[in-house]
């Protein structure tokens, strides 16, 4: 099970927590302005890397706040929470993970 | 390759079964193919033996990393049906069904394709209506399939709990009877071993490490055993298919997610169909060793480790437990997770790349395994005419920008 910190509540088990895939995806202002392929871009293209991961979460049963978290995508390693309006990785901190 | 037969048993038994021959040979690369198929889990072998059977190509190689069947082949629940919603993805599957059926005949290996049924079943009016709705559009494309209510339910299925009072209360289901269940391992060693004899290369321990592409071809890979020409690639990786697209420098609409399955100590025959529950996300079938083969849903977060988080599997056991209140003593013997490759329309993209002569083949997720022999069928044929199977035109890369999914998310029974 991960542990992940969030950013107001402190590390806590991933059962509070819902998840919200890849960070800094925004959304286009004018998306009428796009071609088919740019639109499906948004949509449906992600990263998806074999390693360094920044992820978004939600404390969802918690202070329901959405933040950071910078995740290896094969050893599952947490290395950091970050608040979103800061968009820095926080380093530091008690976020180790189990299995 | 030495036919296997009730007299070969008998004459290697003879001689103490130490005249066995291997299955396969283990030949070094060639410097270059006429075909090279990444991924030698089911659907790669399919694709080369599919390949050299139906379209004559016997110089080609299976480039596999770790050893055939290693991946998600050999990691899954084996279930295997073919109602799915769309008129697209039911004729995919139900294409693949059909050469289950004559398979083990065909590679003269026993997959143990046995088809026990296939129950999904239903715990709300909603889910009622949705599998009224699937039933009907499955027999509208030529599939067997049919509503059964909890008395029937009761009857197949002894120790399924249908009590009004149970926690997820269960009122009918929908039944494929030609469905059930294979033994992955030995469909990747069939699939190895008829590709093998028809001159195909079976190269284990041999990781791309990259794809060479020129002037918007592609012209070989790069491994750890050294480069290999090709002029023709067909990736087949499963969960790695975006490691494989970046190599090519491309891009592709799939995550990777854990996907958790466990067995238990063998008990006595108990549970002779499949029962799924895409609801409560669990589903269980028991195989010849006794074992219960029990299935989780994914784990949401991204990943490439092959495990997964302990609240998912707590999840699915729990679903077994309620459904089956009987195996609630039953001790859990093995667990294991593999990397699946999820589409956003839990549909599989087989399709051609914007570079000429490279071909993806990959996007299964969580329920591919059904549809080994169609998805090494289409696909074969897909790379040698560089154009798609009719079954598999719709399931090509394009459908993302052109808005045409076909989507099975919540549609399909569940999507194992
Ligand atoms: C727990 C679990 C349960 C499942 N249950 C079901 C089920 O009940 N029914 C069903 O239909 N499906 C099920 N599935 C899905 C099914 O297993 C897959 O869709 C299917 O097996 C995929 O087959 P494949 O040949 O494409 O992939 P794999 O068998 O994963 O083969 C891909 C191969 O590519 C190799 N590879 C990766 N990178 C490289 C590289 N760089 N170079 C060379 N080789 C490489 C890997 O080592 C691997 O062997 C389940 C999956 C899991 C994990
Ligand atoms: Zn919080």
């Amino acid at each position: 099970m991960l542990l992940i910190e969030c950013p107001w509540c402190g590390p806590l088990a991933e059962t509070e927590f819902s998840y919200g895939g890849e960070a800094g995806i925004t959304r286009p202002l004018d998306p009428d302005a796009l071609s088919d392929a740019e639109w499906a871009d948004y949509l449906f293209y992600r990263a998806n890397p074999r390693g360094a991961h920044r992820e978004l979460w939600n404390h969802a049963h918690g202070c329901r706040r959405w933040f950071g978290v910078e995740r290896d995508t094969v050893s599952y390693r947490i290395t950091g929470s970050f608040k979103l309006d800061l968009a820095e990785p926080r380093s530091g901190g008690n976020t180790e993970q189990g299995d | 390759m030495k036919k296997y037969s009730a007299y070969s048993l008998l004459r290697n038994a003879l001689s103490h079964n130490r005249n066995w021959r291997t299955a396969w040979r283990s030949p070094e690369p060639k410097k270059s193919y006429d075909a090279i198929v990444v991924g030698g889990g089911g659907h790669g072998l399919a694709t080369a033996y599919y390949l050299a059977k139906n379209h004559g190509m016997r110089n080609v190689a299976v480039l596999e990393k770790g050893w055939i069947g290693g991946g998600n082949t050999g990691r899954n629940t084996t279930i295997v049906r073919s109602n799915y919603l769309w008129t697209e993805a039911a004729l995919l599957y139900e294409k693949s069904m059909q050469l289950w059926e004559g398979l083990s005949q065909d590679l003269n290996y026993n997959v143990m394709f046995s088809q026990r049924g296939v129950y999904n079943l239903g715990h709300s009016l909603q889910d009622m209506r949705d599998i009224e709705r699937r039933v009907n559009a499955n027999r509208l494309n030529g599939i067997d399939a049919e509503v059964v209510g909890t008395a029937e339910l009761a009857k197949a299925i002894p120790c399924l709990n249908v009590s009004s009072d149970s926690r997820y209360p269960v009122l009918g289901a929908s039944l494929q009877r030609r469905g059930g269940v294979a033994r992955h391992d030995a469909v990747a060693w069939g699939f190895a071993r008829a590709a093998d004899a028809l001159g195909v290369d079976i190269v284990e321990q041999c990781a791309v490490t990259d794809i060479d592409v020129r002037g918007g071809k592609a012209v070989g890979v790069q491994t750890t055993r050294g480069p290999i020409a090709s002029d023709r690639i067909g990736v087949v990786v499963a969960g790695h298919a975006g490691v494989l697209a970046k190599m090519a420098g491309l891009r592709l609409p799939i995550e990777s997610h854990p996907l958790q399955a466990f067995v238990s100590e063998p008990i006595r025959p108990v549970l002779d169909t499949v029962v799924m529950s895409g609801a409560v996300h669990g589903y269980i079938s028991q195989s010849d060793k006794g074992e219960l083969v029990i299935g989780a849903g994914i784990d949401a977060y991204n990943g490439y480790g092959q495990r997964g988080s302990f609240p998912v599997i707590e999840h699915a056991l729990q679903a077994i437990v309620e459904l089956f209140p009987v195996f609630s003593r039953v001790r859990m013997l093995r667990l294991w997770g593999g990397i699946v490759d999820v589409a956003p329309d839990a549909c599989p993209i087989l399709s051609k790349t914007p570079v000429e002569g490279l071909y993806f083949n990959c996007g299964w997720g969580t329920g591919g395994f059904k549809a080994t022999p169609g998805s090494g069928w289409v696909f074969a044929h897909t790379m040698a005419h560089d154009e798609a199977h009719q079954l598999n035109a719709p399931f090509s890369l394009e459908r993302f920008a052109t808005g045409a999914l076909v989507d099975e998310h919540g549609a399909a029974a569940v999507a194992h």
